[in-house]
């Protein structure tokens, strides 16, 4: 039989009254892809925290290779051969990618510096593994799918032969997570055991050996991929049926948000150039395109927090010059950014005051320069409900809401108030089967009150299935728009790879 | 051994923690009370009989706390909403010098209720100023203003110097450099007959009050705080950043000239180079120590003069060296540091 790397024996933990961790045991053995599911405040992530040492359980043990692991040690866990990439990266963007493996492994006391070993063992490393990176690069000078490399790497180097993924793909753009999963399957096939974490069913089914189902904190299924199927898996995760919603066909109302040739130069870089598209009321435009090729601009321009270089941005019919913040919010215009920990939330603050901060000068939120604290309370206690927010109250600090939560947190502050327009970029990422279901009926509700929705994602399926009409975007340019139900998934492919710019040219 | 990140802070806790700091500092500082060779519990006896043991003794107290108070109030503030405010010092001094300017030459013949008003006004503005440089060179610079609102400190300074000794100098000072005095109708009032307790301590409370209520209540207070937590949130969430953290500005630098425009109005008159015994950089201190909760300030700013005050009482008395007064303060701060430290997180093993 093949040999347990991995024990985890009744581990519990609870946060207040939250039991996040219920009594969990499951093992992983030696050359086996594990992937951990479950709703959003499931418990995965405080799971894997646990195992590396940065939460101490309140009950349960865990053995590794044998050997009990001491509990809330990091550096034993690391000793013990556990690797871990976080979903939010732990490097230093102003080193290079070999000072970064080295940070930490490093003595103080060495009498010389271990470079040189150390550029060979990097090396050979990413040789082995399929692991390209250039050891001297600058870590702020690479892209999100390059970074996570070195994340992995780093654990390689330091000798893991247990690697644990949160959400790793999450971050990825579809091309870089397939690389991904190539890596890993390599990784599993040379004797290393992997944990990852995935909302993502497709690449649970297709990278996976074995996989364990959290509800509530606890275990409630464990299947073999072989024996399992994505709708079953849907259905174990939020413990009922799940299917997402159908778009139905919708008159679409006047033209409410236009842009015409619009580019945008940052430091002489065109992020955006001559774009233009036209978004109606009652409809959703579907913005699809490998992450990288300008959505964040156009994100940021039509948010208001991004002025554009030339061209001209027509707001309800008129030209308005250049979208501020204040502009946006007071046009009616809703916005969910594409990175809620930066942007989207701040941590620090309690729920109450991230969901009234961008309206806190409207009436019904402060008067004469003061806050309206019941009044802001009141309405943040209608959004958790109404939007299904889990593990916590408005009082709770922001941070302590699992990435999932967080998400719906900010997409009920800006649907609770029927929005004119709502830009959503990446609106489901991070979020369970179930939650995506709920926010795209969410979507298609304020499609049918007349809502104009600019969706900018990177997932097909969620944009053929919200979108009426869709523009492609690649380096900065905008394909003209296709109507989705005369496309195939084929057709967008190509889109995304930008055919039409040879027909254009 | 490690540390766990306390996620449920209990009330109990958060006001236990700078009363065993500064228990854990009496402790330690005991030590060296009693290395020098006097008896620890009487030396500290003796400090407490110093500063609070006579009516003359504990208006003394207050009137140092004073201007400790605000300075700990504007370093707070500013702190509050990660503006590194560690110009205290320069803008106690430019308040000052500018009371002095305008009261001897513009308002020498203005009745009290107008003069008092318009100085204590002009003292803030002329704070204000001497933060809004560096806060300034940060927005559009980039400048880090730990940097240069620390090196304005110096430069404010010497343009006090230059003025006591040059344009402002008293003629009637046998030489001395001190500026001309604010016309006795200016002076705040006296709290207490016969001691040099001012109004300025009510001023002081008041702003302690006000300060706490734009924090906790005001659309004001959130904006700051946001655009200190993050400022990417903040822009993201339309909270105009500049101009939140100009005000910002405006009010620390504001309280600290007012710092130093109270005290010549409500001791000497005038301004000389030794008016304040580090009442800037003492704000520093103070706020730390108060958690830069503004009520807590006030506390600091009392237990901070106590210190410096009792310690001349309990040195005459034991015959030992005041430094010890300084060494007590400066050893609460760091067990304020490490308090804070436990108190945010837990020891598991
Ligand atoms: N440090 C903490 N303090 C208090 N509560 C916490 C803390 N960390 C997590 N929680 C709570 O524990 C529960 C489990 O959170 P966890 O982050 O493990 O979920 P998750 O399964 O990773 O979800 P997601 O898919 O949304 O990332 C949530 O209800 C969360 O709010
Ligand atoms: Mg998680």
């Amino acid at each position: 039989m093949t040999e347990t790397v991995l024990e985890i024996d009744r581990v519990s933990k609870s946060f207040g009254d939250n039991k996040a961790n219920d009594a969990i045991s499951m093992t992983l053995a030696r050359g086996e892809i594990v992937a951990l599911l479950g709703e959003n405040g499931a418990g995965k992530t405080t799971l894997m925290s646990i195992l590396f040492g940065h939460y101490v359980p309140d009950e349960g043990h865990i053995h590794v290779f044998g050997a009990e692991l001491p509990p809330g040690r990091p550096r034993a866990a690391i000793h013990a051969g556990i690797g871990m990439v976080h979903q939010h990266f732990s490097l230093a963007s102003n080193l290079t990618v070999l000072e970064n493996v080295m940070t930490g492994t490093e003595t103080l006391w060495s009498w010389r510096s271990e470079t040189g070993r150390a550029r060979a063992k990097l090396t050979s490393l990413a040789e082995r593994f399929g692991l390209a990176v250039d050891p001297d690069a600058r870590l702020g000078d690479l892209s999100v799918g390059e970074q996570q490399r070195v994340e992995i790497l780093k654990a390689l180097y330091n000798d893991a032969r247990i690697l644990i993924l949160d959400e790793p793909t999450a971050v990825l753009t579809n091309l870089e997570a397939e690389t991904l999963f190539v890596t890993l399957k390599e990784m599993a096939r040379q004797g290393l055991s992997l944990i990852f974490i995935s909302h993502k069913l497709d690449e649970v089914m297709a990278a996976a050996d074995r996989v364990v189902v959290l509800r509530g904190g606890k275990v409630v299924a464990e299947r073999r991929a072989a024996d399992t199927s994505k709708a079953e898996l849907a259905e174990l995760m939020v413990g009922h049926r799940v299917a997402r919603p159908v778009r139905e066909a919708h008159e679409r109302g006047a033209s409410v948000l236009e842009a015409a040739a619009v580019s945008v130069r940052i430091d002489g870089v065109d992020r955006l150039k001559d774009v233009s598209f036209r978004l109606h009321a009652g409809e959703v435009l579907g913005i699809i395109g490998v992450s990288g090729n300008g959505q964040a601009a156009l994100a940021r321009m039509v948010s208001g927090t991004l002025a554009r270089s030339s061209g001209d941005i027509l707001l309800y019919g008129e030209a308005i010059g250049d979208l501020s913040v204040a502009g946006a919010i007071a046009a009616g215009i809703g916005r969910v950014p594409e990175d809620r920990t930066r942007d989207g939330a701040i941590g620090e603050m309690a729920v109450w005051e991230n969901v009234v901060l961008e309206r806190i000068d409207e009436p019904r939120f402060s008067r004469r320069g003061f806050v309206d604290r019941k009044a802001s309370i009141a309405f943040t206690e209608a959004i958790i409900s109404g939007f299904d927010v889990r593990g916590g109250g408005p009082l709770t600090r922001t941070r302590l809401l699992s990435g999932g939560n967080m998400q719906k947190l900010i997409l009920g502050r800006n649907l609770a108030d029927r929005p004119r327009i709502l830009i959503a970029a990446q609106p489901a990422r991070g979020l369970d089967e179930g939650a995506v279901a709920a926010v795209h009926a969410r979507i298609l509700d304020a499609r049918k009150a007349g809502t104009a929705v600019l969706l900018i994602s990177e997932d097909l399926d969620e944009v053929i299935g919200l979108a009426d009409r869709i523009q492609a975007i690649v380096g900065g340019r905008l394909s003209a728009p296709v109507s989705t139900d005369e496309v195939d998934a084929r057709a967008l492919g190509l889109m995304m790879a930008g055919a039409w710019k040879k027909e254009a040219a | 051994m490690r540390f766990e990140r306390r996620e449920h802070r209990p009330l109990a806790l958060v006001i236990l923690t700078p009363l065993l700091a500064v228990a854990a500092a009496m402790a330690l500082s005991g030590l060296l009370i009693a290395a020098a060779g006097a008896p620890v519990l009487e030396a500290y006896w003796r400090i407490l009989v110093g500063a609070f043991g006579s009516r003359l003794s504990a208006t003394e107290t207050l009137t140092r706390a004073t201007p400790l108070m605000l300075t700990g109030l504007a370093a707070a503030v500013a702190f509050r909403a990660r503006v590194w405010n560690i110009g205290g010092e320069g803008q106690f001094y430019l308040g000052a010098i500018a009371v002095a300017a305008v009261g001897s030459r513009l308002l020498a013949d203005a009745p009290g209720f107008l003069s008092i008003p318009l100085l204590l006004v002009t003292g803030a503005v002329a704070g204000m100023i001497l933060l809004i440089v560096p806060l300034w060179l940060r927005l559009k610079f980039s400048v880090d203003e730990v940097v240069t609102s620390l090196l304005l400190n110096f430069v404010a300074v010497l343009v006090v110097s230059m003025l006591i000794d040059g344009p402002l100098k008293d003629p009637l000072a046998f030489g001395w450099p001190q500026s001309q005095a604010v016309p006795d109708a200016a002076m705040l009032p006296k709290l207490v007959a016969r001691s040099r307790l001012h109004w300025g301590v009510g001023i002081a409370l008041g702003l302690a009050f006000v300060v706490h209520f734009v924090q906790s209540r005001t659309v004001f207070g959130l904006k700051s705080r946001a655009a200190g937590l993050s400022p990417e949130g903040a822009i993201f969430a339309g909270v105009p950043l500049a101009r939140t953290l100009l005000l910002v500005a405006c009010l620390s630098g504001g309280l600290a000239g007012l710092a130093g425009a109270v005290e010549v109005m409500g001791v000497k008159g005038y301004v000389t180079t030794d008016l304040s015994p580090g009442f800037g950089y003492s704000g520093i201190v103070v706020a730390m120590l108060a958690g830069l909760h503004p009520l807590g300030v006030v506390l600091a700013a009392l237990f901070t003069a106590t210190m410096f005050v009792g310690a001349d009482g309990m040195s005459r008395a034991l015959k030992i060296p005041t430094y010890i007064a300084d060494v007590t303060v400066a050893l609460s701060l760091i067990t304020m540091l490490v308090a804070v430290f436990f108190a945010q997180y837990r020891i598991r093993r």
